[in-house]
C-alpha cells in the first residue's frame, strides 16, 4: 500500500465531499447518509462499497427525514442528512432548530446530537427565487448549531470530516459555484480542518477582505486587481460561520485598519453584518475608515441571468468597496 | 392476556404515581399539562417496553417517564425548575426527559416527536438490535405533516416503531370531530400500509395487550403499528391557560371522571383478584413518595447560569467566549 500521509489527489469540491463521506463511512460504521436522490448529488459511487441500509434514499419529506436523522443521532448513529438545496432548509427548520439545536440543552446535557446536515447554495444558476437562497444568517441566529461554509475542495473535505466527528449538530453549506473546482486535496484519511478556524488566504497590509464560500474566488481576484494598483489586501476566508474565528479577523484588521466584508446573503442581518458588528465592538480602535459590506441586496433572486448576476458580489464590486475607504 | 401478580401491582403503582405526582403539582406548583385521566393509556403502553427501548413524548410529558418507571424526585425537582431536576431545571414541565430509561425527547412542538421516534427506529435497524421505539402523541398531532411523513417512512422501511396515540378527544378546545376528516384515527394506518388498532385507553391491560402485540411484531422485523388509545383528559389543557369558551359538556366530564377513571377501574380488577390489601399498601406508599418528591424539590437549589452554559455543546468551540455572556 502506498503511504498516503503526505500524498494528495486532485479532486473537485463535490468529489472531495464524496471522498469525505467514503472515508468516514469506512472509518465508523455508525455514519450513514440520508437524503433525496442521493446518487444524483454525488453519492453514486458509495453504493458500490456500502450496504444500502447506510445509504437511505428518502421519500420527499424534508422535515421528516431531517428529524429522522436527529432521532438516529440521538440513538447511536452519526447521520449525514443531505438536504440538497438550501431553500429546502425552511421545510426542515423545525426539526433542525427546535429539536437538533435544543435537545441537548433542554435535557440538561443528557443527550448528544452528532448530526451533519448538508445543503447547497444554488445561486447564479438560473433557478429563480425558490431554489437560490443562501440562508446562512437564518441558521446563525440559532444557538447550538455549528455552521461551516468552505471555499475550496480541501477545506470541504477536511471540514466535513471534522463535522462527522463532532458530537454537536453541524450545518454544512456547500456552494454550487465551487462544486466543479478542482485542486490537490490531502489523501490522508485523518486529514481534517478544525471547525472554528479561519484561513488567511493571502496576506496584505492595507485592507482586510473577509469572505467565505463562493465569495472567496472574487475576493482573491479583487486582491489581484488591487495589487496591480499598489494596494495590498489581506483575504480572510471564514470557513466556519459559527463559531466564528474572531481572533483571526481582529488580528488582520489590527494590521490593516480597513475592513470589507463580502457575503452572498441578503444585506439585512447578513453574515457581513455580524462580522461588521464584531469588529465595531471589539476592533473599533484599529479602524481607520468605516467598514464596508458587499452583499446581495434585499431583493429576491430573479430568473433572468443578467439580472441575477448583478445581485452578487464580483471582483469589481469588491474593488469599488475597497476604493471607497482609501 | 392479563398481568401476573407482580406486573399488576407494578402497573397499579405506576398509574398511581402519575396521579399523585400531578395532584402534588396542583397543590404545590401548579404549572403544566396534566395526564390525569390518561394514566391507563400511558402505563399500559410503557409496561410493554424494556428499559432500553426508546420513547418520545409530548408537552403532556409527566406520565411518560413515570410510566417507564423513572424516579419521581428528579422529575418533581424539574417541575420546580431546580438544579437537581432531571434536566437541571432547563427543560421543565413540558420536557421531563429521563434518558436513562430510553426517553429521547418530550417535544412541546406538537408532532415534533414523530420523526425522532422514527429516527430511533432507523438507528435500531442499522445497528441491528432488537430494541423498539415508541412514539406518544395526541389526537391533534395526527394533523401535523410530520405524522404523514414519519409513518410513511417507517412503513416503507419496516422500522420497529409503535405510534401510540393518546386520543383524549380534544386539541386544547378543538374536538377530533371538528378537526379530523377521518376521525377514526386508527384507520389512518390504512393509508400507510401498516396495522391500525383502536383500544380502550381506560383499560390498562387492554392497552398493554395491544402494545405488546405491536412490540412483538416490531422486534420480529414486522414493521410499525399505529395504536389509538381512546382516553380522556380530566382537567383542562393546561393549568396556565384560561379557557374562555365551553367546548365540552359537564355531563361528559362527569361521566369520564365518575365511571371511566382508569385507576378506579383497575383497583376494582385488583380487588376481584384478591389483591386489595396490596393495592392499599401501594396507595399509602405512593402518597408518601409524592410528598417526598415535593420536599426534595422544595429543598433543592436553583440552577446557575453555568449549568445552562455547560448544557449547550458536547464539544464546545470558542464557547462561551463568543456567546455574548457578560
Amino acid at each position: 500500500m502506498t503511504d498516503l500521509r503526505n500524498s494528495t489527489q486532485k479532486l473537485s469540491y463535490l468529489q472531495a465531499i464524496v471522498e469525505a463521506h467514503r472515508e468516514e463511512m469506512r472509518r465508523d460504521e455508525r455514519v450513514i447518509l440520508m437524503g433525496e436522490d442521493i446518487a444524483v448529488y454525488g453519492a453514486q459511487s458509495l453504493f458500490d462499497e456500502f450496504d444500502e441500509s447506510r445509504l437511505r434514499n428518502c421519500p420527499l419529506s424534508e422535515l421528516g427525514f431531517t428529524g429522522v436523522g436527529v432521532g438516529a443521532a440521538l440513538t447511536g448513529l452519526r447521520p449525514i442528512v443531505d438536504l440538497t438545496i438550501s431553500s429546502f432548509l425552511y421545510l426542515a427548520s423545525d426539526q433542525l432548530i427546535n429539536q437538533a439545536a435544543k435537545l441537548r440543552f433542554m435535557t440538561g446535557g443528557q443527550l448528544k446530537v452528532p448530526l451533519v446536515v448538508r445543503c447547497s447554495t444554488f445561486y447564479n444558476n438560473r433557478t429563480a427565487a425558490q431554489h437560490a437562497d443562501r440562508p446562512y444568517p437564518l441558521a446563525m441566529n440559532t444557538p447550538g448549531l455549528k455552521i461551516i461554509a468552505p471555499s475550496c475542495a480541501a477545506d470541504a473535505k477536511g471540514l466535513l470530516k471534522a463535522a462527522v466527528r463532532d458530537d454537536d449538530p453541524v450545518l454544512f453549506f456547500e456552494d454550487i459555484t465551487l462544486w466543479g473546482k478542482k485542486e490537490e486535496v490531502p489523501a490522508d484519511e485523518d486529514f481534517t480542518v478544525p471547525i472554528g478556524k479561519a484561513d488567511v488566504k493571502r496576506t496584505g497590509s492595507d485592507v482586510t477582505i473577509v469572505a467565505f464560500a463562493g465569495t472567496v474566488p472574487p475576493a482573491m481576484a479583487a486582491a489581484d486587481m488591487l495589487a496591480r494598483e499598489g494596494v495590498e489586501a489581506e483575504v480572510v476566508d471564514l470557513r466556519t460561520l459559527v463559531p466564528m474565528d474572531k481572533d483571526t479577523i481582529l488580528a488582520s484588521v489590527a494590521k490593516t485598519g480597513r475592513l470589507v466584508v463580502v457575503d452572498n446573503s441578503h444585506r439585512v442581518g447578513s453574515v457581513a453584518s455580524e462580522v461588521a458588528a464584531v469588529v465595531s465592538e471589539e476592533g473599533f480602535d484599529s479602524l481607520r475608515r468605516p467598514i464596508q459590506r458587499v452583499t446581495a441586496p434585499a431583493i429576491h433572486v430573479p430568473y433572468n441571468p443578467k439580472l441575477e448576476k448583478q445581485l452578487f458580489p464580483t471582483k469589481e464590486t469588491i474593488v469599488t468597496a475597497v476604493k471607497r475607504i482609501f | 392476556m392479563s398481568f401476573d401478580r407482580a406486573q399488576a401491582l407494578e402497573c397499579y403503582s405506576r398509574m398511581l404515581r402519575i396521579r399523585r405526582f400531578e395532584e402534588a403539582i396542583i397543590a404545590h406548583h401548579p404549572v403544566g399539562h396534566l395526564s390525569i385521566g390518561q394514566e391507563g393509556a400511558i402505563v399500559g403502553a410503557c409496561m410493554a417496553l424494556r428499559n432500553d427501548d426508546y420513547v418520545t413524548g409530548t408537552h403532556r410529558s409527566h406520565g411518560h417517564p413515570i410510566g417507564k418507571g423513572a424516579d419521581l424526585l428528579p422529575l418533581m425537582a424539574e417541575i420546580f425548575g431546580k438544579r437537581t431536576g432531571i434536566c437541571k431545571g432547563l427543560g421543565g414541565s413540558m420536557h421531563l426527559t429521563d434518558t436513562s430509561l430510553g426517553l429521547i425527547c418530550e417535544s412541546a412542538i406538537v408532532g415534533g416527536g414523530f420523526p425522532l421516534a422514527t429516527g430511533a427506529g432507523l438507528s435500531i435497524q442499522v445497528r441491528k438490535t432488537d430494541q423498539v421505539s415508541l412514539c406518544f402523541f395526541g389526537d391533534g398531532a395526527t394533523n401535523e405533516g410530520t405524522f404523514h411523513e414519519s409513518l410513511n417512512m417507517a412503513a416503507v422501511w419496516k422500522l420497529p416503531v409503535i405510534y401510540f396515540c393518546e386520543n383524549n378527544g380534544y386539541a386544547v378546545t378543538t374536538s377530533v370531530a371538528k378537526s379530523h376528516g377521518q376521525p377514526d384515527i386508527a384507520r389512518r394506518a390504512d393509508g400507510y400500509g401498516m396495522p391500525g388498532v383502536a383500544v380502550d385507553g381506560q383499560d390498562v391491560e387492554a392497552v398493554h395487550a395491544a402494545t405488546q402485540a405491536a412490540v412483538e411484531r416490531a422486534r420480529a422485523g414486522g414493521g410499525p403499528t399505529l395504536i389509538e388509545a381512546r382516553t380522556y383528559r380530566f382537567d383542562e389543557h393546561s393549568n396556565r391557560l384560561a379557557i374562555p369558551i365551553k367546548y365540552r359538556e359537564q355531563d361528559e366530564i362527569t361521566h369520564w371522571r365518575g365511571s371511566r377513571d382508569p385507576i378506579a377501574l383497575y383497583r376494582a380488577v385488583l380487588d376481584a383478584r384478591g389483591l386489595a390489601a396490596e393495592a392499599t399498601d401501594i396507595e399509602a406508599a405512593v402518597l408518601k413518595l409524592a410528598e417526598a418528591a415535593v420536599r426534595f424539590a422544595k429543598d433543592s437549589p436553583e440552577p446557575e447560569m453555568q449549568d445552562a452554559i455547560d448544557s449547550m455543546f458536547a464539544m464546545p468551540i470558542h464557547f462561551p467566549a463568543h456567546a455574548g455572556i457578560a
